[in-house]
């Protein structure tokens, strides 16, 4: 049990404050009335479609439009070279390298875009792609990140001045000469080539807008799919030289993001530009295949990953090599002092005091992006490397992973921890939650129960992942986007009769923010939840922050909310001294309440101080009337959720197939707002781990095809592959966030792949197999048997 | 061409092309928008609705292969004020977050239910696998389904 069923409840049966509630947002979602980018429909709205290339790397030796036009309905043919004549050919991405936006030279992935066409409708524009004859040159391709940097490469970014190959940076953290010595002097090292193949966060709702300049006012409003419209806003005013205050971006409802929409995509950019040329709001919406093939893609991460140990058992360093495949764009958004994100924090949940990973980053003639798919900025890839790692050395010392694990966990009282790589862990009690999880999963029971089928030739595994996230960017001394501090704003109205309004930086694609900032507010001001509304994702009505993603509305976003409520508090209490005509010092605040100390019976509810506020009493020297108040967040610090994951797998070796039996989690993120969100949260990360493991793939041939680029290809996990979850939680609040909470929402999709594969290799382990590269389709599962794992990431032998 | 296509017992007759896709109809024509459009190739289910009472992904159907067939939407699903059961078992289970695929979830639900009351969790994962959810990990839409069934609707989805 926890503190939070202890709550008051409202009239409308809601906790005031923290617990479970339904979700304020469901009712318009399940009466089918939400309404997404592809639901804006405006008088006189055009159509478009983006003509994009079939090869992954050739010169552009001319583009023909003119058939195109000539078609009834088209209203207009944008190309690079309309662009270039606006000085918009190019853009700027979110870690300050250059993207096209319509190819203007040549085109450096297949589905790059060419071509953009305005029309009365989507079937008419479609129909104008057929007719522009482009003019292409084949060149030699690099699909392979192993041979970006050979000497005869082609070079992709030859528009750079100064690029000569398709390096894009080297990056390094921790201490190499400590981690070497520590590795020269260890009794067991084990090295493994580990690869995070690209993936795909695939939301169901693809990425689009509707953009409307309005010719006489000059004023844009832009709805669109985006995980952060405060940040997109400011970087169209960059771009494309439009004065900030006249642009306004909505983000309605967001049919999911992952990560997927926070980059800026060149269809959003040719919306615009289609409404300035025609005078007329023009819709774009990709279709499924150019989500998979043209926007942010994930991971894509070759890893050597090499750990030091006692024979005991004792870690002693890690190590990690990385070779980041960041396509033909380095299109990656993350602050940009962590060119890797935050991988560094790859030395996890273990105690070792050695630790170093160096990063090398290339272009390949791939589709551009790398952090997505709810990666926390790369600590999903990090998760996955020490965690697999440990699986290894468990198996080198033949030592149980749970042992192995329980001997390195950190121990409560190092927290503060300041690890090898320079993160400050704020709060831990690692092995109560990993007990916890060894005791839903009845772990030793388990391992009775493969010991028995193994003896009977069947093939069951037990995988573990123990995982520590960083988040909640950031810092603004340590953390920006394109020089944007990512502090989040908040701003609270209590209206005079008690009802009130609080207006968000950040937005949500699904995490449930109408509800659980509601029930921040609630939390501190005890008004009932259902009294709360939610104001988000709409630039002109909200103040300025960084957005949703990297798990960070809840760290940062939530702080602001639950200071901007101690605000209205606080300047509650100067009205309710002069109301009850008493010093504020003589004040004591319950629930909902200022009173008088000792006479309980004297006090004023906060709606009775919010009409007070807007209605005639003198009120003291320096105090405004009204009641409301605004912050902005800084952190002092990331949040530190962390977990416990098993995953129970049984493996058929004739076949390769793998059925998910059982999957235990165990989150800790701190103060849970909304149970219930939480729990949905995570299972929804689960099942992404599953899917990573077994299923999820985007592979490119020699030529840099996209083998992944429907759902026929692209393999998302069903109802079929997905277990009943079993959940379970520890709380070890943040000791400096408002209300101790952590985030949660991508903790499961960074901490479960690795439970997953380690599952699938325990398996098969008795075949003397020790790794395979995800996704242990089972294919790829009766490769390894043989003694032959596949490489997945191309279709090659 | 035209068409008359009867939508949540409302009967349309309307010019279109013959390559125009139900869900397109359903969406730009009709504009009901609580049908999703998600994939293109049947994968997804985001566009489930009921032809003659029958689940049919309606990005692979023609408009004009409805020609003359009663057609459910999720609009329909809600009488009056009150929620159908499928509705109240998302919404108590939790079954929905970004709340995309849900229509089309609890369009193959309502009818999984309808077919059997009886209906086992098992037959129900199976039911709802051509269906793609990519935030709640299926679990708690298993058990907004088996909500509905322990819940029966007293009224009929209008077709």
């Amino acid at each position: 049990m926890t503190a939070v069923e202890e709550v008051p409840i409202s009239a409308a049966g809601n906790p005031i404050g923290f617990g479970r509630m339904h979700r304020k947002e469901d009712v318009r979602f399940l009466r089918g009335e939400g309404n997404y980018v592809d639901d804006i429909n405006l008088h006189g709205m055009l159509h478009s479609a983006i003509l994009r290339s079939p090869y992954a790397h050739a010169t552009i030796n001319s583009i023909d439009t003119s058939a195109a036009l000539a078609l009834p309905g088209v209203h207009a043919v944008i190309t690079g070279e309309t662009l270039a004549g606006l000085g918009l050919a190019w853009m700027p991405t979110l870690s300050y390298d250059t993207q096209a936006v319509l190819a203007t030279d040549k085109v450096r992935f297949q589905g790059q875009e060419v071509a953009f066409v305005i029309a009365d409708s989507r079937y008419i524009a479609k129909d104008a792609l057929e007719l522009i004859d482009v003019d292409y040159t084949p060149l030699p391709v690099v699909a392979d990140a192993k041979k970006a940097l050979d000497a005869d490469a082609p070079i992709i970014r030859d528009d750079k001045e100064g690029q000569t190959n398709n390096h894009i940076y080297d990056w390094e953290a921790g201490n190499k000469a400590d981690t070497d010595a520590a590795f020269a002097a260890a009794e067991v090292v084990v090295t493994e080539d580990i690869l995070y193949p690209r993936v795909h966060p695939s939301p169901m709702e693809t990425c689009g807008s509707v953009a409307h300049m309005d010719p006489v006012t000059g004023k844009l409003i832009l709805w669109t799919t985006t995980q952060a419209p405060h940040a997109h806003r400011t970087v169209y005013a960059l771009v494309a030289g439009l004065p900030e205050h006249k642009i306004q971006v909505i983000s309605p409802d967001i049919g999911g993001g992952f990560g997927n929409k926070v980059p800026i995509y060149p269809g959003y950019v040719c919306s615009i530009v289609g409404s300035i040329v025609t005078g007329k709001p023009v819709k774009w919406m990709e279709d499924r295949a150019e989500n998979l093939m043209s926007t942010g893609f994930a991971r894509d991460y070759h890893m050597k990953v090499s750990i030091a140990s006692t024979k005991e058992g004792k870690i002693q360093a890690v190590k990690v090599d990385v070779l980041a495949d960041h396509g033909a764009f380095n299109g990656v958004a993350q602050p940009t002092n962590y060119p890797a994100g935050f991988f560094h924090i790859f030395t996890g949940s273990y105690d070792y005091p050695a630790a170093y990973c160096s990063v090398k980053a290339v272009y390949t003639n791939k589709a551009p992006g790398g952090v997505a798919y709810a990666c926390s900025f790369r600590i999903t890839e990090a998760v996955y490397a020490i965690e697999r790692i440990v699986d290894c050395l468990a198996a080198e010392l033949k030592m149980d992973s749970a042992e192995l694990r329980m001997k390195n966990l950190l121990r409560p009282e190092q927290f503060p921890y300041t690890s090898p790589t320079g993160w400050v862990y704020d709060s831990g009690e690692y092995e109560k939650t990993m007990r916890v999880a060894l005791e839903i999963a009845g772990y030793d029971d388990l391992r009775r129960e493969q010991a028995e089928k193994r003896a009977k030739g069947e093939y069951m595994g037990i995988g573990l992942s123990f995982f520590t996230e960083g988040v909640g960017a950031g810092p603004r001394k340590d953390m920006d986007i394109l020089g944007l501090g990512m502090a989040d704003g908040c701003e609270l109205r209590v209206h005079p009769t008690g009802k009130a309004q609080v207006r968000l930086s950040v937005q949500t694609q699904g995490q449930g923010h109408e509800t659980t900032f509601a029930q921040i507010i609630s939390h501190e001001l005890g008004l009932p939840p259902e009294d709360i509304e939610v104001i988000h994702g709409d630039t002109d009505n909200t103040p300025f922050g960084l957005g949703t993603y990297g798990s960070r509305s809840t760290p940062v976003s939530g702080g602001a909310a639950a200071l901007v409520a101690r605000k209205v508090r606080d300047k509650a209490r100067l009205i309710a001294a002069a109301a009850l005509e008493c010093a504020p010092d003589d004040l004591e605040w319950e629930l909902g309440r200022w009173f008088v100390k000792g006479d309980p019976e004297r006090g004023k509810t906060i709606q009775e101080l919010a009409f007070a506020a807007h209605g005639s009493l003198e009120l003291p020297e320096g105090v405004e009337g009204h009641l409301d108040a605004q912050v902005v967040y800084n952190p002092p610090n990331l949040t530190y959720p962390y977990g416990c994951y098993i995953c129970v797998v049984d493996v058929d070796p004739g076949t390769g197939q793998v059925k998910v039996r059982r999957f235990i989690a165990v989150d800790d993120c701190g103060t849970r707002i909304n149970p219930m969100i939480v729990e949905g949260q995570v299972h929804g990360g689960l099942a992404d781990g599953v899917g990573m493991a077994l299923m999820e793939l985007i592979a490119f041939d020699e030529d840099g095809n996209n083998l992944g680029g429907s759902f026929m290809d692209y393999l998302l996990p069903t109802s079929l592959e997905c277990p009943d979850w079993e959940l379970g939680e520890t709380v070890t609040p943040s000791p400096h966030h408002p209300i101790g909470a952590k985030g949660v929402g991508e903790s499961a999709t960074v901490g479960s792949p690795a439970a997953v594969v380690n599952a699938v290799i325990d398996a098969i382990s008795p075949f003397g197999v020790r790794h395979a590269d995800m996704p242990l389709t089972p294919a790829n599962v009766w490769r390894a048997i043989q003694g032959n794992p596949m490489r997945t990431d191309m279709a090659v032998e | 061409m035209q068409v008359t296509i009867t939508v949540n017992g409302v009967e349309y007759t309307r010019d279109v092309e013959p390559r125009m896709l139900l869900v397109h109809f359903i969406r730009d024509d009709l504009e009901m928008r609580g049908t999703h459009w998600g994939c293109d190739t049947s994968n997804c289910g985001a566009c489930t609705l009921w032809v003659n009472g029958e689940p049919v992904k309606s990005c692979t159907m023609l408009a004009v292969m409805a020609d003359g067939a009663s057609v459910s939407t999720v609009e329909s699903l809600a009488k009056g004020g009150q929620l159908d059961p499928i509705q109240k078992g998302f919404q108590e289970c939790h079954g929905l977050q970004c709340g995309y695929c849900t229509p089309g979830m609890m369009m193959t639900g309502r009818w999984l239910v309808d077919q059997n009351p009886q209906i086992t969790r098992e037959e129900i994962r199976e039911g709802i696998s051509g269906n793609i959810c990519r935030c709640t990990g299926y679990k708690n839409i298993l058990d907004a389904i088996e909500y509905a069934a322990a819940n029966p609707a007293t009224s009929e989805v209008t077709a």
